[in-house]
């Protein structure tokens, strides 16, 4: 392979409905490839395809055809090294704070005590330590995005996929939640690709935005965000940049 | 107070005791000797006792099989298409209907009595198992892969414990049907027990007996009840809150 850390080669997703056998072409020849440590947004229209893609590379779907290489290994179902985090944070509603995000740890049967201290020290980077023992009914959105992060991270993933994890959260909170994001990335530097609706959000916090073309999904146009960290909202290029873009998205749109 | 009004408007004893005469025959039962066996425990608890423990034995079976089965069937695809037509077809026989074949595979007493339990409380408690499994999150099984875990990992990761409100809410209906199955196999085929305590009262023109006995049958069954629901609770402690 030429050295990138995740290679999509002209993947194309059809699915079948069940109901009359017609069928849906989610994605068509998408390709993109994403060096390590890089901070990637896609953003595009409902339907455009950014969930499945982000479930074929996790594993959880398969391709129709094409190929995904993670580190030069073709990916052919869910693994530990690919963290995914949802828009509706999908905790266990059973497990406390710690035992959340010790999941990953615990299912590759670490013992207790290293469980606890990669836990601990996950829920620490996301800001989380004094709720530990606390249960998902008790936390807040923002709280529960938090989670999902810290148990996304326990498993020390070479690739993380966020699809629209803030979507949900008021302003105030998703802006907090942007920055802290952008510190945990700075920690480690371990490639992210983040799906969201919000150009805004995606110009905040991307080394390069993907615009995708929607049925069948595609890449439009990449824009690489040469901004310097932290961006502000009101500076004249990030508006120029986030204008640009989503003229971009509504051609496709409209 | 009402009860106590209509018994001496009606002024018939024999059918329709008044409060009062139903507490003396509660007493009257509470010291008279037990059943063989149980003489030390006296009429009413003796009677109590024998029917309990048939049905901790009968809903323990019911239980520990329907739970089973229902996790089998709820999670795997191909036992749901083998077993399901089986057990829709039992499953519209009402328990009751059994009594004759109970009677006549395992005699009187204890066995007949254990095999309707378990009957009456294995169907809702399997269809609340199979219910439960089915419904797990989806979002939850993939987040769960994506975290590395393995089939049966998730079985009982993720599927038993998002199952857990719908396996107990099985169980709560199931020990309610099995005791209401335990007195009807009391009353037929069994000669120990509430159930036949009522009957046996009945047949010799005591209704103030007959009252107490049922009286007891509300009680226990409304404890086992309450028992369940705090059990539940703390199983389920993270629904509350």
């Amino acid at each position: 392979m030429n050295g990138k850390k995740l290679i999509i080669d002209r993947v194309t997703k059809t699915f079948i409905e069940k109901k009359g056998g017609s069928f849906t072409v989610a994605l068509r020849e998408f390709s993109l490839e994403i060096e390590d440590g890089e901070f990637v947004c896609l953003v595009g229209p409902s339907g455009c395809g950014k969930t499945t893609l982000l479930k074929l590379v996790a594993g959880l779907e398969q391709a129709s055809s094409g190929s995904i290489y993670l580190d030069g290994n073709a990916v052919t179902g869910p693994g530990r090294e690919r963290g995914l985090v949802f828009q509706d944070f999908a905790l266990f509603p059973w497990r406390d704070v710690r035992d959340n995000v010790a999941f990953g740890p615990e299912v590759l049967k670490l013992p207790l005590s290293e469980r606890i201290r990669i836990a601990e020290h996950c829920i620490d980077l996301v800001g989380l330590a004094g709720s530990a023992h606390k249960y998902p009914s008790e936390l807040s959105g923002g709280m529960k995005q938090r989670v999902a992060i810290a148990r996304a991270l326990a498993n020390n993933p070479q690739l993380l996929l966020m699809d629209e994890p803030f979507g949900s959260l008021d302003a105030q909170t998703r802006y907090l939640m942007q920055k802290e994001l952008l510190g945990i990335w700075n920690v480690d530097r371990k490639p992210i690709i983040f799906v969201t609706h919000s150009v805004e959000e995606a110009v905040f916090l991307a080394e390069r935005v993907v615009v995708m073309r929607s049925s069948p999904g595609s890449v439009k146009s990449i824009y690489p965000i040469n901004l310097r960290y932290p961006r502000r909202l009101t500076d004249a290029a990030f508006i120029e940049l986030r204008e640009k873009i989503t003229a971009d998205i509504a051609e496709e749109v409209g | 107070m009402v009860w106590e009004g209509a018994a001496l408007l009606a002024d018939i004893p024999q059918l329709f005791p008044a409060p009062v005469t139903v507490m003396v025959a509660l007493g009257q039962l509470f010291v008279a000797p037990g059943p063989p066996g149980l003489v030390w425990a006296g009429e009413l608890m003796g009677n109590t006792l024998i029917s309990l423990w048939r049905v901790i034995v009968g809903f323990a079976l019911a239980a520990a099989t329907g739970v089973f089965l229902g996790i089998i069937i709820g999670w795997w695809r191909n036992a749901r298409d083998l077993l399901e037509p089986v057990i829709e077809l039992l499953r519209p026989i009402p328990p009751l209907a059994w009594i004759p074949l109970a009677m006549l595979w395992f005699g009187l007493g204890f066995k007949p009595a254990v095999f309707l339990i378990w009957l009456g409380a294995f169907f809702p408690i399997l269809l609340n198992t199979v219910l439960g499994m089915e419904s797990t999150p989806n979002k939850l099984v993939e987040v769960a892969k994506t975290l590395g875990a393995g089939h049966w990992q998730i079985l009982f990761k993720v599927g038993l414990p998002s199952a857990a409100p719908s396996i107990m809410a099985g169980l709560r209906i199931g020990i309610g049907i099995g005791w209401m199955c335990l007195v009807a196999a009391e009353l037929t085929g069994s000669n120990s027990g509430l159930g036949y305590m009522i009957m046996y009262y009945y047949s010799t023109m005591e209704a103030s007996k007959t009252v107490a006995g049922m009286l007891m049958i509300g009680i226990v069954g409304f404890l086992m009840f309450i028992g369940l629901k705090k059990l539940e609770d703390k199983i389920l402690f993270w629904k509350a809150a």
